[in-house]
């Protein structure tokens, strides 16, 4: 295949509802139009890549547990403004569908189907004490900010 | 061989995204008919396409705002 051959990196932070879909339209777009493209899942964007995708007491002591359970996984992540006590993802994922507009999961799987690159944050993971088997199987490797770096040499990097 | 596609219901990226899953899953050679809707999906997806080295054939409005485009892999 011909045409430009463009790097994007992603570093998915905030793990808000809103912010993931804006993340996930623009790597699974750059990904559909050839980009090479990763996305780096750290602090709360973790939540969005957890396997349990409910409320669960990850983590290695009371802290970490409580706050892996208070802030849940891909179900429970919050819109960054208006999210009225966890309604309005509900609410926001019924408009995407009666607007025809790919929901979350849909976009995380045509992502994966496009070969977008996932890692996962090492410092983050320690710090709220999740291990490689708490998160999705789509996640390529854990990393250090290093490799990414590394991996995103020449790439546009976006922060969201 | 020829396929077919429609993403009339579909939107930005989806327009784009499920035209290059279903040109992965084909084979060089065969060809990709598209029907879409006028705007973002007639400005992006045969530009897409012809950005990866796909053929452009033809691009023929149909009935309002829609067109069909035939895509050679």
């Amino acid at each position: 295949m011909g045409g430009k051959h463009q790097k994007i990196s992603i570093v998915c932070f905030s793990g808000d509802f809103d912010k993931m879909v804006a993340a996930y339209t623009i790597a699974a777009g750059a990904a559909a139009t050839n980009r090479e493209v990763t996305l780096f899942f750290t602090f709360w964007g973790l939540n969005a890549i957890k396997k349990n995708q409910g409320r669960k007491w990850l983590g290695k002591d009371l802290l970490s547990r409580a706050f892996n359970f208070l802030m849940g996984g891909r179900g429970n992540l919050p819109v960054s403004r208006f999210n009225f006590g966890g309604i309005s993802p509900h609410l926001m994922t019924h408009m995407m569908k009666k607007s025809n507009v790919a929901t979350l999961p849909e976009l995380m799987e045509a992502a994966s189907e496009l070969g977008v690159r996932l890692y996962a944050c090492e410092m983050a993971m320690h710090i709220l004490g999740l291990q490689r088997s708490d998160l999705i199987d789509e996640v390529q490797e854990v990393v250090g900010v290093a490799t990414f770096l590394n991996e995103s040499e020449g790439a546009h990097i976006i922060f969201i | 061989m020829k396929h077919f596609l429609d993403i009339t219901k579909e939107t930005c990226p989806m327009t784009f995204v499920k035209v290059k899953l279903r040109l992965a899953k084909m084979a060089k050679g065969e060809l990709l008919e598209v029907l879409l809707n006028d705007g973002e999906p007639l400005h992006n997806v045969p530009r897409s396409c012809e950005e990866q080295g796909y053929k452009v054939r033809s691009i023929e409005p149909t009935d309002d705002n829609r067109h069909l485009i035939l895509i050679e892999k």
